[in-house]
């Protein structure tokens, strides 16, 4: 996905002379190919994502396209008042890239774990949040970020993840795809980023149990697909949103929102599975921590039968 | 440079400022009384150096704020912008009546200039240590198109405390922007006090040459002076430019002159203002 997206990068670049690229103290090997054939219009800066952002801002200013890049928690948290003045209240279509959203970079712990990256970012006017589940669906989005106006902060995962998006499926910023929808289904799962692919496994899981099940996947946390969230609750007992990312403020609070402001008719039960209000105690693997958390496919199947139980108990 | 002629400077008064200096200041003071509120010393360190500017050196055309080969000059100390305000207003950016309705309901003209509301304000700035990056990013876009156009950065001197500042300084010299000229109001006082005892600034000059910047010192009030040295820009043709204007602040004000008092004031009584009107008319 990460590579995918530089590439894409590299593609727009191509077709089109307002991008530009700006990395900040990455990997050469990463970006090696846009400094070569485009030196004009690739940087690697130093560490210095206030100063970056501010340069992305300026530059768009003056009608071009950047696309601002580092590590995923450098590029929300380190600078988060120039995306907010610099990007959002000047609304500049700047596009930030942030490596290794989530739990990616588990080995070395809390300082590089970009667990509440959606929840600051979409605290921001003006901003759109996007979380895509792989590579494939990065091309398809990242095609369409010439054209989208205002900042946008893109959340990479590892790469090579496994691919389940879909062509036919398409992709339009801001419009949520409903991965698997059955009539009369009884638990909807809304997810976002690689935990889609989690969501799914985990609704094979419980429909092998009895239970039909709903997808969908909000690549784009905001602007939030309102009419999708609804229309994948609709007449479900419960439903579970599924983040690589804390509880607080992410997809849960976003699709909560959501419901709270437009459901007409009464909430289903929810349940908001994520990361719990802390810092990782631990190492590891992005598996071994999403597991700590209760968020591999069998762990998400587990505490949505055992909610469902302890719902018809009561 | 620019199509709308300005006032020419007459004779000079005690204290150094002439005619257009002093007008330029009964203008701050409207847009105070106006909004019963302002930054005024911060503001008024800053008048030649956005007078000697938009007199003498930037090219823009009022009635086309978004020209775009004009030169693009960011006020970052966004604090300061009564005295960008002034200059602007005087220029025909937008009617002079404005300046009475600052900080109002329905102004154009809040305590922090915003990009988009007030016609020649080029970026949002209040939040300090903005500018600069900003500044950077268009510097390389105007070198990029080929355009002529420069970039000129007024900063404080309290806002140079901020890290972002010397983030962009850095990579104006990477970049080798000698479009760019950073200007730094150096009124030697901050909120909190003088700036030599909250976060001593010096050496300032060599600060900025050891960044990569060609670097010029100059009275920030003395406006041949001010004049001289920003025709030249850029100082280096292969370095960005520096230029530290030592100023006072709440210059022209004998009572608020470097009074950290004076930095902001939140209610400025009809009674004050008298009192501003009249010591610009015995300086």
């Amino acid at each position: 996905m990460r590579q995918t997206c530089v590439n894409m990068i590299f593609e727009l670049a191509k077709r089109d002379p307002r991008v530009f690229y700006i990395g900040s103290d990455l990997s050469p090997d990463i970006t090696a190919r846009m400094a070569r054939d485009l030196p004009e219009r690739a940087f690697m800066e130093g560490v210095s994502e206030a100063g970056v952002v501010g340069m992305g801002a300026g530059l768009a200013m003056e009608g071009y396209i950047p696309f601002v890049h580092t590590i995923a928690t450098f590029i929300t948290r380190r600078c988060y008042e120039q995306v907010a003045l610099d990007l959002c209240l000047h609304n500049l279509p700047v596009r930030l890239i942030g490596n290794g959203g989530g739990l990616v970079y588990a080995p070395l712990g809390p300082t590089h774990l970009a667990i509440e990256d959606i929840a600051i970012m979409r605290a921001l006017p003006n901003m759109t949040v996007v979380a895509v589940s792989d590579a494939e669906e990065m091309r398809r989005f990242m095609d369409q970020t010439l054209d989208w106006p205002g900042p946008i902060y893109i959340r990479l995962a590892k790469g090579g993840d496994p691919i389940i998006s879909r062509a036919e499926n398409g992709f339009q910023i801001g419009k949520a795809i409903p991965m698997r929808s059955q009539s009369g289904a009884s638990v909807a799962l809304i997810s976002t980023g690689i935990m889609t692919r989690h969501a799914l496994t985990a609704a094979e899981m419980l429909a092998a149990q009895g239970f039909k099940t709903n997808v969908l996947h909000v690549h784009t946390v905001k602007p939030l697909d309102a009419e999708a969230v609804r229309r994948c609750v609709d007449g479900v007992q419960l439903l579970a949103t599924i983040e690589e990312h804390t509880v607080v403020g992410g997809l849960g609070s976003a699709v909560l929102d959501s419901l709270i402001e437009d459901m007409p008719g009464p909430l289903p039960a929810i349940k908001r599975l994520g990361i719990p209000d802390t810092f990782a105690k631990s190492y590891g693997t992005q598996d071994e921590l999403l597991e700590a958390y209760g968020l591999q496919p069998a762990q998400i199947s587990a505490t949505i039968l055992e909610t469902l139980r302890l719902m018809k108990a009561a | 440079m620019n199509d709308n002629a300005s006032a020419p400077a007459v004779g000079i008064t005690a204290n150094g400022l002439d005619e257009r200096s002093l007008y330029l200041r009964r203008l701050v003071v409207r847009a105070l009384e106006g909004g019963g509120r302002g930054h005024v010393g911060s503001s008024l360190s800053l008048i030649e150096i956005m007078r000697v500017l938009y007199d003498d050196i930037l090219a823009y055309r009022p009635r086309e704020p978004q020209w775009a080969d004009r030169d693009r000059s960011i006020l970052s100390k966004g604090h300061g912008c009564l005295a960008l305000y002034a200059v602007l207003a005087d220029k025909g950016f937008f009617p002079l009546d404005e300046l009475d309705r600052f900080c109002r309901r329905t102004s154009i003209l809040g305590g922090h200039p915003e990009a988009g509301k007030v016609p020649g304000v080029e970026a949002s700035t209040g939040a300090l240590g903005h500018g600069l990056p900003i500044g950077v990013g268009r510097a390389i876009a105007l070198r990029h198109q080929k355009r002529r156009s420069r970039v000129f950065v007024t900063m404080g001197d309290g806002e140079i405390d901020e890290g972002s500042v010397w983030e962009a300084a850095l990579a104006a010299n990477k970049h080798r922007l000698s479009n760019l000229t950073a200007l730094i109001d150096y009124n030697k006082i901050q909120s909190a006090g003088r700036t030599s005892a909250i976060l001593d600034l010096e050496p300032l000059a060599d600060k900025w040459r050891s960044f990569g910047f060609a670097v010029a010192e100059t009275d920030g009030h003395d406006v041949n002076a001010l004049r001289g040295i920003l025709r030249r820009v850029p100082l280096d043709p292969d370095k960005p430019t520096a230029i530290i204007c030592h100023t006072i602040k709440g210059r022209g004000i004998s009572f608020a002159e470097n009074d950290a008092e004076w930095h902001h004031k939140s209610s400025i009584s009809p009674a004050v203002i008298r009192d501003l009107y009249a010591a610009l008319e015995r300086s």
